[in-house]
């Protein structure tokens, strides 16, 4: 989280809001939260995937977690993942399949 | 007391030893007639070393102006010039200069906008931008265009302001006709401007901070909007700090609006930029065979300075203001519009009429002026007001 309090921004005056609507913190993007701009939803299948790590190289979002050296379990950052579907696209065994949000998935209630 | 020296010389070329005096840290700049010789003189400065400054050459004014907000952002004293078309093309850049609050300080030759084209003086350019969010200056001579340019950087970085600045000269007019000006030493210059102090500077890497960034649907837009409002009415006080502190520096007079023979003047124009000189004129020879005649001439647009127009004008019979630039479709030009709104909360309102002079260069003639003093002690004793905007000289 960013070190700056924003939590009461709704009840800012101009006069408090910092010059030029700079941000007085950096590395700020990971606060803003961009996953519901998604209309496709990655799911992937742990038995096709080798962990040859395509998948989070390429994912523009920083959205797929690795944990010791291999993809996460709990794959796909939904805060952040916005469906573009490059991983899904990239993945040389096709191990991750697109689907739309909202529809059921497995592994995905 | 500063050492100055009387020299004859061209606007442009006093605007360039005012930018090389002024220390910036960056130049981005693209050559326009008129403007052309502020920055070719400027390289030349820094080829001889006589200023270190980056000197950034792009290849459009929309690039000048982007260059300008990054090098601000970054925490540098930045410095442009232009002109024209050169200043339409920047109009996005301009809104983002002063949204972000960076102090760059801008010189604009006077210039007329195509179709058709042409180069000579008008204000057209700088009144199109007049609702960008900058703090607007406007010289009547070389010296002033000096003068401004000095305060400019003043006024952009103080804390209270933290706005762009332009400041104006009349294509051709001030910009190439030689003029005489003092100009003051170096040290006297750098020890006014002081060295910047930069808030929220990008090469600040142990305080990070991020530039423009997003404030959509719902978000603090409005806020900000309203802020870059107080800032810019803030200024006033700061344009007039600055003025007097110059001023007393160098001896010359500074005002908001300067007023001429208008202690007991029946009649008054306002008016803009060089032919300030000429009215000043012709009021002059009509005060010699009887019309009380009186000069208001603004030097700092924006923020307009109402409540001192006002109480220049209160107890004149009529006022004629000279627009040296069209609003297309409005009442009058741009002048006229703000004199008549500063104008209308007067107890006793007198009838106010506009002029539009001098498109394209086209001669500013004083019998021209004449006839306007001439349509004005007409007014004064009761002949109806006009609408206009009339455009004098035009066939
Ligand atoms: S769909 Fe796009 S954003 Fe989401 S994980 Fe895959 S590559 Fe990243
Ligand atoms: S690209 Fe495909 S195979 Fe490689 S780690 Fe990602 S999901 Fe697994």
């Amino acid at each position: 989280m960013s070190k700056w309090d924003i939590s009461d921004m709704g009840s800012w005056k101009s006069s408090q809001f910092p010059l030029g609507a700079v941000i007085p913190d950096a590395g700020n993007s990971r606060d803003y939260v961009t996953g519901g701009w998604r209309s496709m939803r990655p799911y992937r299948d742990p038995e096709t995937c080798t962990q040859c790590l395509l998948c989070w190289i390429v994912c523009p979002d920083s959205a797929i977690r690795v944990a010791d050296e291999k993809i996460a379990d709990d794959t796909f950052n939904f805060d952040h993942c916005k469906g573009c579907g490059v991983c899904a696209n990239e993945c040389p065994v096709e191990a991750i399949t697109m689907s739309p949000e909202g529809c059921e998935l497995p592994g995905v209630k | 007391m500063p050492e100055q020296k009387t020299v004859a010389t061209t606007g442009n070329s006093v605007v360039a030893e005012a930018f090389r005096q002024c220390a910036p840290d960056v130049v981005p700049a693209y050559p326009i007639t008129p403007q052309t010789t502020i920055v070719e003189e400027f390289a030349k400065f820094v080829a001889q070393g006589r200023v270190h400054a980056e000197y950034v050459t792009v290849e459009s004014e929309h690039s000048a102006m982007s260059a300008c907000i990054g090098a601000s952002a970054a925490g540098a004293r930045v410095m442009t010039a232009t002109s024209s078309q050169g200043l339409a093309l920047m109009w996005e850049e301009l809104h983002i200069a002063s949204g972000m609050r960076l102090p760059i300080v801008m010189a604009n030759a006077n210039r007329a906008l195509s179709a058709p084209i042409n180069i000579h003086c008008d204000h057209s350019d700088a009144m199109g931008a007049r609702d960008t969010g900058w703090v607007m200056l406007f010289a009547e001579t070389a010296q002033e265009a000096y003068d401004n340019t000095i305060m400019s950087v003043l006024i952009a970085e103080d804390p209270e302001v933290l706005l762009p600045v332009m400041t104006c000269l009349d294509g051709f007019i001030t910009t190439h006709s030689i003029d005489r000006v003092q100009l003051m030493d170096d040290e006297s210059v750098a020890g006014f401007v002081g060295e910047y102090v930069p808030q929220n500077a990008l090469l600040d890497t142990d305080n990070p901070v991020s530039h423009g960034n997003f404030a959509g649907l719902g978000g603090p837009y409005f806020e900000f909007k309203r802020a870059q409002r107080e800032a810019i009415d803030r200024s006033k006080a700061v344009v007039e700090r600055v003025g007097k502190a110059f001023s007393d520096l160098s001896g010359r007079p500074f005002a908001l609006i300067e007023t001429d023979m208008m202690d007991d003047a029946d009649v008054a124009i306002v008016v803009i930029g060089s032919t300030a000189g000429n009215v000043r004129h012709v009021a002059k020879q009509m005060r010699a065979e009887g019309l009380k005649a009186g000069v208001v001439k603004v030097r700092c647009f924006r923020p307009f300075p109402h409540a001192e127009l006002a109480a220049a004008l209160s107890s004149v019979k009529a006022v004629a203001v000279l627009d040296r630039a069209e609003s297309f479709g409005a009442e009058g030009g741009p002048l006229y519009l703000e004199t008549r709104s500063a104008l209308y909360d007067l107890e006793h309102r007198m009838p106010v009429v506009n002029y539009v002079y001098g498109l394209g260069g086209s001669d500013v003639k004083l019998e021209l002026i004449r006839s306007v003093f001439d349509d004005l002690s007409d007014i004064a004793t009761g002949t109806p007001a006009l609408h206009g905007p009339m455009y004098l000289g035009a066939r």
